[in-house]
């Protein structure tokens, strides 16, 4: 079967791969882009730890194929910060301890600065079942949700402030 | 000598015995001890086992010092996880 | 060491909760994982499985696959070392099967190609011929007469005489005469309980990647929780020398002990070998179900005799377990785990290992001692609600203390179970009042926790920096601590010590991370070694002063005189002590070796609220406390951490997760979809009480924390469960359906 050729932007770069069509978002990313962030922890969209955003809207990486990437803005864990400038989501899980073996965490950051952008004061519930298909079997949660709910409240200050 | 307590799956192999003497002044002196006084204690030792000595849990070290009046107890050995 | 020996204030870094070292990397994505390395010219693996649970193998065709274009290698048992025996026979057996497939899943042989498609597809068309053989998968099942054996003469001489060769270890102990004492109680109450097998669940799949040349040298690249051990298996298994060997630990995505030993590793150096290639190896989400180590299935009987008065006469509890279709089960865990938290006259524990057409079981996070907590904890939650008694007060008045005589034999030393007690009494979740619908659950739980050998390393760059170099894989926040305890020896600030896991290569030998052991004995040893190199500096400053290396302190990261007769001196900073250390004697490194034998055993008591819906059979977890006695608390944040984990994967085990197998003998739910662990929306805020009591055998108080979390859930949910919905259960999980059945049960019975 030959591959076909796609054209994308990835956090705002250009880039172009050959994938067989079979390949998943997240196998080219992995494989042949060398952007590891996002993670297979299953390769069915039952764990989140493949969370990208395509155009936008938060997606499985593993349930998008590699060929849907054309033409599209893919946003990965990779293009949270801006240059040495950490999101002030990363910065507040280092603070309050809100990973531990940290593979879940690039999926979590990324559903969760959707989650932002989308509500920018969302409830400690709302944030649960936005969170509900990103897996966590090390920290039971606790730590993640406050670090969520801090840094939206951090967030919508520095808005008020800067408007 | 030091007087070793079995759990009693072990003591079937030990003659029938819940306690036993043997001589030796580290564990693993004593575990070479009750080796060569009961052989069928032999395929256990060497399979693993701890040791609690004084309420110290000896997971497999053979240098920890033992002394005569030293409370010691054969155990299955621990691991973790 | 003695009691004075170990320091219990006045700490400057230990304690606090400063950043973790590998915080940024993780967050952006640039930590490396198991399967995020490549390397030029690499395949990729993919392993044929048995589909069916039992079956003898008759013949392997892989004519087909090794005809595929792209398929470059392929193994089977046969490329593997012949001369294993114990153990490692095990191992081998459950890496690759010899001549029967032993479970759904079974590696039967491998394959590696130039893309993990080709890999995939190979696999397909390689033909094998199979001979069903009739299966068992149930633990009581497999030990009654009749049942399928799975290997003959497995049993060691432990196990008595007349039981089913499927029962391959036995464990029997305990103290008194428990039949006098079930005739001294007021109420005596005897109860059955199963438990289903779980998985540790970790996100991250087994991966690896590994190169192996016909000369007999290697490099692996793997996610575990052990690498000298994934070093001294794999060159057992591939018939190589040790040290030629060098394995590489990636950072890892949850272990919880399921990654102490060793799947596909082996698997992928034999590839290797055979293709002269690297060869990338990763588990999909269901190999990992099927083929990886879950927990034993239980099946148990536990009697306990109270006086009114809440004395505990007698306990008796028969514990069986079934691990796979190999020996080791955690059974003598179970048994001794099992009422190790109450000073008891009278106590008798039997435990039976049981093999059965399942993949081999491996340790999950204090093996055997959550089942036997919900057994025994239910069974007092019972006798306390018949008797009218709080049950912490129960508890309290049975407790164990320094100098009982523990169920298992060994009087105990220093424990902190009657302080976790006296917090959870203390603390506002207990008199907190429950809604109608809800009910309240509380549990103990108990775990050994190991040292284990363990190799230090401490250099000190010429700026006076300080690179630690440590042989424990990272699973829980340890660099961050271990670091912690450095910079409290040396007196200088945390960021200046940076923490690496060395490979086998660059570092003594180091037991697994497992049974709670790295902030206790890497941590023991970072000390040793902080004290080595103060040693060192000390001389230097000795020889430059002219005086006595024994008239030298060390002081705040600095030499300083030790007294006034010994001169009169400026401090002198190690990084001016670094800096010249070329000249005046040579490079600074301070290190330990040991086989730290002083863990101290820990102690446990959660508070649960549940609440279940009678219509749907579902119960939601409304409000968790978590009191744990961890020694001396390092890095707070993370043993907080530890404390939450656990918890989370105790309520996930008591609710929902389970192995379901089909008439088949086929694993059903091998997704994460069907294998359901809680999700954010399933859990409340989980609330922690860090109680310290000193472990004599850490220079600092340490005991292992990781493990004793997952002990008490099982039971604490339990009862909270059984209060709520106003009938017990006796069956994990709790899952709606069994909750709807048991209310059923009640209303017409």
């Amino acid at each position: 079967m030959s591959k076909i050729h796609v054209t994308t932007s990835v956090n705002g770069d250009a880039m172009e791969f050959l994938c067989d069509p079979r390949e998943t978002l997240l196998d080219v990313l992995r494989d042949r882009l060398n952007l590891t962030g996002a993670k297979e922890g299953c390769g069915t969209g039952d764990c989140g730890a493949c969370s990208v955003t395509l155009d936008g809207r938060l997606v499985c990486s593993c349930l998008v194929l590699g060929a849907e990437a054309e033409g599209k803005e893919i946003g990965t864990i990779e293009g949270l910060a801006d240059g040495e400038a950490l999101h002030p989501l990363q910065q507040k899980f280092i603070e309050y301890a809100a990973l531990q073996c940290g593979i879940c965490t690039p999926g979590i950051l990324v559903a969760t600065k959707a989650l932002l952008e989308k509500n920018p004061d969302p409830t400690e519930t709302e944030v649960r079942y936005w969170l509900a298909g990103n897996l966590c079997r090390c920290t039971g949660y606790d730590k993640i949700i406050r670090a969520v709910m801090d840094t939206a409240a951090d967030m919508r200050a520095d808005a008020k402030e800067t408007s | 000598m030091v007087e070793v307590n079995l759990w009693s799956g072990l003591r079937a192999l030990a003659d029938g015995h819940e306690t036993v003497e043997v001589d030796g002044s580290t564990v693993g002196e004593v575990l070479t001890g009750l080796a060569a006084a009961y052989p069928g204690l032999k395929d256990a030792i060497d399979a693993g086992v701890s040791m609690a000595v004084d309420g110290r849990i000896i997971a497999s070290g053979l240098t920890e010092p033992i002394k005569p009046d030293s409370e010691v107890y054969l155990l299955q050995q621990l691991k973790g996880g | 060491m003695p009691k004075d020996d170990v320091k219990t204030e006045n700490f400057r870094f230990v304690g606090t909760r400063p950043n973790r070292p590998d915080g940024l990397d993780k967050v952006t994505g640039r930590a490396k994982f198991g399967a995020d390395a490549s390397a030029p010219g690499m395949l990729h693996g993919a392993i044929v499985r048995s589909p069916h649970a039992h079956a003898r193998i008759i013949s392997i065709d892989t004519s087909k696959a090794e005809a595929l274009k792209g398929v470059k290698a392929v193994v089977t048992r046969a490329d593997f070392a012949t001369d294993v025996t114990g153990e490692n026979w095990n191992v081998l057996e459950n890496v690759m099967a010899s001549d029967t497939a032993l479970y759904d899943g079974h590696a039967v042989a491998a394959i590696a190609a130039n893309s993990a498609l080709v890999a995939r597809d190979a696999i397909k068309l390689v033909e094998i011929t199979y001979e069903v053989l009739p299966h068992v998968t149930d633990v009581d099942a497999a030990m009654a007469d009749g049942a399928p054996v799975i290997r003959a003469g497995t049993a060691d001489k432990s196990v008595p005489a007349g039981l089913h060769p499927n029962v391959v270890r036995y464990h029997d102990s305990g103290h008194g005469d428990v039949e006098a004492g079930f005739a001294e109680a007021d109420l005596v109450i005897k109860d059955h309980f199963r438990t289903e097998a779980t998985h540790q669940g970790y996100i991250e799949p087994h991966a690896c990647l590994g190169m192996l040349g016909g000369d007999g040298k290697g490099e692996l690249w793997c996610t575990t929780q052990g690498h000298w051990n994934v070093q001294k298996i794999c060159s057992a298994l591939l018939g190589l020398e040790t040290s030629q060997l060098r394995v590489t630990a990636s950072e890892i995505g949850g272990g919880f002990g399921g990654k102490t030993t060793v799947f596909i590793e082996p698997v992928a150096l034999a590839l290797s070998r055979k293709a002269n290639r690297p060869v990338k190896l990763v588990m999909t989400r269901s190999e990992v179900f099927r083929a990886s180590g879950p927990t034993s299935s239980t099946s148990m009987d536990v009697k306990i005799g109270m006086k009114k008065d809440g004395t505990i006469t007698a306990a008796e509890g028969v514990f069986r377990l079934q691990g796979g279709a190999f020996p080791g089960a955690p059974m003598e865990m179970t048994a001794m785990c099992a009422f190790a938290p109450y000073a008891l006259k009278n106590v008798h524990q039997v435990g039976y290992d049981v093999m059965a057409n399942r993949p081999k079981q491996a340790a999950y996070r204090a093996p055997g001692s959550p089942m036997a907590a919900f057994a025994v904890e239910s069974v007092i939650d019972e006798l306390c609600g018949q008797l009218g008694l709080d049950p912490i007060d129960v508890r309290l008045k049975n407790a164990s203390k320094e100098g009982t005589k523990a169920s298992y034999g060994p009087r105990f030393g220093r424990i902190g179970l009657v302080e976790t007690l006296e917090a959870a009494k203390a603390h506002p979740h207990y008199s907190a009042p429950l809604k109608p619908g809800q009910g309240r659950g509380i549990s103990c739980g108990f775990w050994f926790n190991f040292g284990g050998e363990t190799s230090v390393s401490l250099a000190l760059s010429m700026d006076g920096s300080v690179q630690l170099m440590v042989g424990t894989p990272d699973i829980g926040g340890s660099r961050a601590s271990l670091a912690l305890m450095a910079a409290e020896e040396l007196g200088i600030p945390y960021e200046n010590i940076r923490t690496t896991i060395a490979d086998t290569a660059s570092l003594g030998y180091n037991e697994v991370s497992h049974g709670s052991r790295v902030t206790y004995a890497s941590g023991l040893a970072t000390i040793e070694a902080a004290r080595d190199t103060i040693k060192k500096l000390c001389a230097r400053a000795a020889a430059k002063w002219g005086i006595d290396a024994d008239a030298v302190s060390w002081e705040d990261g600095c030499a300083v005189p030790s007294g006034p007769n010994a001169g009169d001196f400026d401090p002198l900073p190690i990084a001016k002590i670094a800096a010249s250390m070329g000249r005046t004697g040579g490079p600074i490194v301070g290190h330990y070796e040991a086989t730290p034998e002083g863990a101290g055993v820990s102690f446990a008591t959660h508070i649960v609220d549940a609440e279940v819906d009678p219509e749907t059979g579902k119960t939601g977890i409304v409000r968790y406390t978590v009191v744990q006695d961890a020694g001396k608390a390092v890095h707070p944040a993370y043993v907080e951490g530890q404390f939450q984990g656990g918890a989370a994967q105790g309520i996930g085990w008591a609710l929902n997760e389970e192995y379901i197998y089909g008439a088949d003998g086929r694993l059903q739910n091998d997704v994460f979809l069907d294998y359901r662990i809680p999700v954010a929306s399933d859990l409340p805020m989980i609330d922690t009480v860090i109680v310290e009591v000193p472990n004599p055998g850490h220079p600092y108080g340490v005991r292992g924390v990781g493990e004793t979390s997952i002990c008490p859930p099982l039971a604490a949910v339990a009862n909270a469960v059984s209060a709520a919905a106003g009938v017990r259960l006796h069956e994990l999980p709790m899952s709606p359906p069994r909750i709807l059945e048991a209310l059923e049960k009640q209303r017409d019975g």
